[in-house]
């Protein structure tokens, strides 16, 4: 019964914010955490490779030169490719936010080490869906304030497609605007979502193998959740790239909204 | 509104219990600013630093690629030029060679006509003279066979009658007689 206990109490527990350092700014506590922890873990390593790209530039690249200047034209191309020429202007922020998801994604995967407290454990900041919303409203933010500033009331054509019959002008517009609405949401909720399912998965997995093993001669078939908790982490590999792109080209995509309101 | 705020409590309670940290609203401020903070430090670097110094090579290099195709389209526009100018000076080189070689056909041409037609004309000379010699040698034979003639005339006259004719008599006869 105990080991039953931790694997109901277990799987969250990973996801628990842990103060590191109490902070206190008038009302709020904004103690500096695991969370911020693997935040400014996070930073660093983006900016140690972004470091170690651009540290000796040449016209024929090196290696670390090579990754940097391949992972800024496939940013570019692909901001370019969604929103145009135009939407060049946003690439500091699609880049640093696409870096940003992909190296919390990919760190949180990083194992912990064992016998350390819970608070130095691994951590995924994007795993907690007030940060994934938080870059959520940062896009679309940006959508909305450029979309007025550059379109002035031109922007609502947005929520007015053309070629639409007049007998659903009343319908489409109320739809577009639902639909407009609930985009940071699901923005915020996929990233924040894939994140956590895939470290509940392997926390499972895991339990079930401390479960078999203690369960004495059946100890031998905790080889299968292993191999699978295995088969989870490389899948969760290519879920960090993945998700980290996923955001980051939706961003283009409603960036361009902003810059082409009529569609 | 308050539905919500009803929720995030409930959810925090939740969370005491072991509940979904996710939903624990006090640890929220944290995490904002925090993210605020980190984000925004590496938004800066990015801006300011590592993606201008990325771009600027990046776009070095195109520009170095498409002056060294600039350059290579001048070297094979000289290139062409210079065939062209090459060509062109042959051309000329053997047009003047045939024009030499044509020029110097005709003044050996000119010469030669020139010297046979001295040569002709020395031949014909000499052939002149000697027709003429051989004229002149026909008739003092000619003369010759009528004085042998007159000769043997007078010889058989005196053998025959005793008496030579006076040689008037005898040319005479013998003009008379000669073809």
């Amino acid at each position: 019964m105990p080991f039953l206990m931790t694997m109901l109490s277990g799987p969250m527990e990973q996801f628990e914010i842990m103060q590191i350092i109490p902070v206190h700014l008038g009302a709020y506590d904004i103690s500096f955490t695991n969370s911020s922890l693997w935040m400014v873990i996070g930073v660093a390593a983006v900016s140690l490779f972004m470091f170690m790209a651009t540290r000796r530039l040449s016209l024929v690249p090196g290696k670390m030169q090579s990754a940097g200047e391949t992972l800024y034209i496939f940013i570019a191309d692909m901001l370019r490719g969604a929103a145009g020429k135009e939407g060049m202007k946003f690439f500091p922020y699609i880049f640093t936010l696409f870096m940003f998801i992909l190296a919390s994604n990919l760190l949180g995967l990083w194992p912990s080490i064992p016998g350390t407290p819970a608070k130095w454990h691994t951590f995924t900041p994007t795993s907690h869906l007030i940060v994934t919303l938080a870059l959520a409203m940062v896009t679309f933010t940006l959508v909305v304030v450029y979309g007025f500033y550059k379109n002035g009331l031109g922007f609502l054509k947005l929520f007015v497609p053309a070629g639409v019959p007049w007998w659903l002008m009343w319908l489409i517009p109320v739809i577009e605007v639902v639909s407009f609405l609930s985009r940071p949401i699901s923005l915020a909720i996929r990233l924040f979502a894939n994140m956590l399912a895939g470290h509940l998965i392997f926390k499972i997995f895991a339990g079930f193998v401390a479960s078999l093993l203690a369960a004495g001669a059946w100890g031998v078939i905790a080889i299968l959740p292993l191999l699978g908790n295995f088969a989870v982490y490389l899948l969760e590999i290519l879920v960090a790239f993945l998700q980290a792109y996923v955001f980051a080209i939706l961003s283009c995509i409603y960036i361009n909204d902003a810059i082409h309101p009529s569609h | 509104m308050t539905e919500f705020l009803l929720l995030l409590s409930a959810s925090a309670e939740a969370a005491e219990k072991g509940g979904l940290p996710q939903l624990d609203a006090s640890t929220y401020p944290s995490q904002l600013f925090w993210l605020a903070v980190t984000f925004l430090t590496l938004y800066l670097a990015m801006q300011f630093v590592f993606l201008p110094r990325l771009g600027g090579i990046i776009e070095e290099r195109r520009n170095r690629i498409a002056d060294d195709l600039d350059q290579a389209a001048e070297f094979k526009r000289e290139a062409e030029e210079a065939e062209i100018s090459y060509n062109k000076a042959l051309a000329d080189a053997r047009a003047k060679a045939n024009a030499i070689a044509a020029e110097t056909r005709a003044e050996i041409d000119g010469q030669i006509k020139a010297e046979q037609a001295q040569m002709d004309t020395q031949l014909a000379s000499r052939l002149a003279e000697a027709e003429d010699r051989i004229n002149a040698m026909k008739q003092s034979a000619n003369e010759k066979v009528d004085e042998a003639a007159a000769d043997t005339t007078k010889a058989l006259m005196e053998a025959l009658v005793g008496t030579a004719p006076d040689d008037r008599a005898i040319n005479d006869v013998i003009a008379k007689v000669a073809p």
